[in-house]
């Protein structure tokens, strides 16, 4: 395991101000699965390449080649310990498509909607309180000890009752949905494989105003962040940009089903209207020799110009409205920052994060009192076919699944685009932004290369699955003697 | 990540031990022995058995936790198949890649193993704890024992996976 290094000819590691060096940030952490940034700098200190490599491969695509079709959406949700639920669902949209069913049933297609949101929700609740909001409330440059959720519970104990709970909603909707909170079984091709019985529905609507209230209040506190740093809010890691995501047949949000809509950083049309079967057509992936990550561009704009960005950010630029009041004017609000414009702001996407949980807990609650949820009519059926193609919007973005499968039932063919693939361009650029800004010609501190690692979590990125692959997870507990408990204030609910 | 299953028992987990290198903090290597280290995943490239050897290293006791450290899990199903197989059918013959596509090869990137490893292959392992992944409360229960000497209360339910 490797430290912050900075190789350098002569003298101190982290001192030298000048000559040609290589900086490695490796692991970055703070992020889901293992990444790994590399910055050169020439002879007068300047940036001369920067780049964030993703360093593990599975080959997912391979193995599950000879797999029964229907297995696949329990299989390949290991590919990912944080939303399993969103490759299950992919997967499971997919399989759809083979057994020929278009139209699932009301109650597949909401329990499967339920499972969908209350993913989006405590993923996206991880990335913003557990992982970013150390940077964001204690400062990019805060002491290492400090800089994570446990020096945020000691500040913030609100945030750290919002970390915990909001999350675990989440993760009771899925447990609910699907049997387990991580890796669930609900979908099989064509529906679902039960409903949600009355008990777990009333269980679920006590709790949910206090989470939407909950979501609320945290962008009412990152806002006041966002008021606090304006010009830090606006150019850090930033760049206008072109967006990808699904919306919905009306233009507004959908982030389980719809076609794929892209816009240029005008905020002009790219293409519209791109049904899943067709993505081939308008997205194509260049492999380079330095990460196991794909980049994916837009074939009709090609390599130099075509990379977009996905994620919450851009299911809010691509987005015409959103379907539910609260998260609607938070909407109206958030794209007041592009005065008129999209909003390019690379911090932007915690904000935009955060509409997406309280449009998600709006969504769940509308659907906690759909009495489809306890319909019994779960699957459908229809005319088996060779090829389908599937995309969500994850809560990192846009993922597409696509999968052939013979007439054994076998699949003979697999490919990913996975949402974090979508935004590896646009990582690096950020990465090389932020190294421009802040590290040229400068004293290389840990909290400037933190910096660097700022930018990359503000996409979310999930390392585990970006490369076909499931990244390794240490977690380390240190005991301590008798009663010594180092962290002195702590809350207690 | 998923020992954030435990929820709110997390606040009594920090008031317990103390956390030192993990997925939610900046530390990133070891500077001191710890008591207990949890490891998740095989190892499939030579960083991993790196990062596994400086665990064991550093960590008294060190506990597998889930199908993929223990037995190589869904990863190890590329063992079956080779490795050169798999990189040519993701990036030579993957249907949306724009040309010919070619393996990825740098020296940034990590040697990739012939095979995924379980971690007991790599290193001594003192404990399992089986599941896909453990469930927060089988994660608590091994916790707990370990902090108070005591067997954990394991039943069937709440460490079989399917
Ligand atoms: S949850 Fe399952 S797939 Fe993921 S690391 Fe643990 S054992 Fe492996």
């Amino acid at each position: 395991m490797s430290d912050v290094q900075v190789s350098q000819p002569q003298g101190n590691p982290l001192k030298g101000r000048l000559g040609p060096r290589k900086i490695v940030i490796d692991p970055v952490t703070r992020v889901e699965g293992h990444g790994k940034v590399t910055i050169k700098l020439n002879e007068a200190g300047e940036v001369e390449q920067a780049r964030f490599h993703i360093v593990e491969f599975r080959g997912f695509e391979r193995f599950i080649c000879g797999r029964m079709y229907w297995e696949v959406p329990v299989i390949v949700q290991r590919l990912c310990g944080i939303c399993p639920v969103s490759h299950h669902l992919g997967a499971g949209k997919a399989m759809d498509v083979i057994a020929g069913v278009d139209q699932l049933t009301p109650t597949a297609e909401k329990m499967r909607r339920l499972m969908h949101y209350g993913q989006v929700l405590q993923s996206n609740a991880l990335n913003f309180f557990h992982l970013a909001s150390p940077d964001l409330l204690l400062g990019f440059e805060a002491p290492v000890a400090q800089r994570n959720i446990i020096g945020v519970i000691e500040a913030f104990p609100q945030v750290g009752k919002w970390a915990i709970f909001i999350r675990k909603y989440g993760q009771q909707v899925i447990a609910a949905t699907g049997g387990r909170r991580i890796h669930p079984r609900l979908c099989i091709p064509g529906g679902v494989n039960q409903n949600l019985t009355v008990e777990n529905r009333d269980a679920l609507r006590k709790d949910i105003d206090q989470i939407i209230n909950w979501c609320c209040e945290a962008l009412e506190l990152h806002k006041s962040f966002v008021h606090s740093h304006e010009t830090l809010h606006e150019t850090f890691a930033s760049f206008p940009s072109s967006y990808m995501s699904l919306v919905g047949a009306d233009g507004g949000m959908d982030l389980y089903d719809g076609t794929l809509r892209a816009i240029d950083a005008d905020g002009e049309s790219i293409f519209e209207g791109v049904r899943p079967v067709d993505y081939r057509d308008y997205l194509t992936e260049e492999v380079r020799s330095w990460s196991y990550m794909k980049f994916p561009h837009i074939r009709s704009l090609g390599r130099e110009d075509g990379w977009y960005r996905v994620g919450p950010l851009a299911q809010l630029n691509c987005c015409a409205f959103i379907g539910t009041p609260i998260a609607e004017i938070a909407r109206k609000e958030f794209m007041a920052l592009g005065h008129g414009g999209l909003v390019h702001a690379t911090l932007a996407y915690h904000w935009a994060r955060l509409i997406c949980m309280i449009h998600c807990a709006e969504t769940i609650k509308k659907l906690l009192f759909d009495d489809d949820l306890q319909g019994t009519d779960l699957v459908a059926s229809g005319q088996r076919r060779s090829e389908g193609v599937a995309i969500i919007e994850a809560p990192r973005g846009t993922l597409l699944h696509h999968y052939a499968v013979d007439h054994n039932d076998q699949v003979t063919s697999a490919n990913l685009i996975v949402s974090t693939t979508n935004n590896n361009e646009a990582m690096n650029r950020s990465v090389t932004k932020v190294a421009i800004d802040y590290l040229a010609g400068h004293e290389i501190t840990e909290g400037l290369l933190n910096h660097i690692e700022v930018a990359i979590r503000a996409y979310d990125p999930c390392l585990s699955c970006a490369t076909h692959a499931l990244g390794q997870m240490p977690l380390v507990v240190t005991l301590e003697d008798a009663e010594g408990s180092v962290i002195a204030t702590r809350i207690k609910e | 990540m998923s020992l954030l299953d435990i929820d709110e028992r997390i606040l009594e987990l920090v008031d317990l031990v103390d956390l030192d290198v993990s997925p939610f903090d900046d530390k990133k290597a070891f500077d001191r022995q710890v008591d207990v280290g949890f490891v998740e995943g095989g190892c499939s490239n030579e960083y991993n058995v790196k990062e596994l050897r400086e665990f064991r290293k550093h960590c008294r006791i060190l506990i597998s936790v889930g199908a993929c450290a223990i037995n190589g899990g869904v990863p190890a199903m590329r063992n079956t198949i080779g490795l050169r197989e798999c990189l040519e059918a993701v990036y030579l013959n993957g249907p949306s890649l724009e040309g010919a596509g070619m393996i990825p090869n740098d020296e940034d990137l990590p040697l990739l193993l012939d095979r995924v490893y379980p971690s007991h292959e790599i290193v001594k392992i003192d404990y399992f704890l089986p599941g896909c992944p453990p469930s927060g409360d089988a994660m608590w229960e091994g916790l707990k024992a370990l902090l108070t000497g005591k067997a954990p209360t394991l039943p069937y339910l709440l460490c079989k996976y399917e």
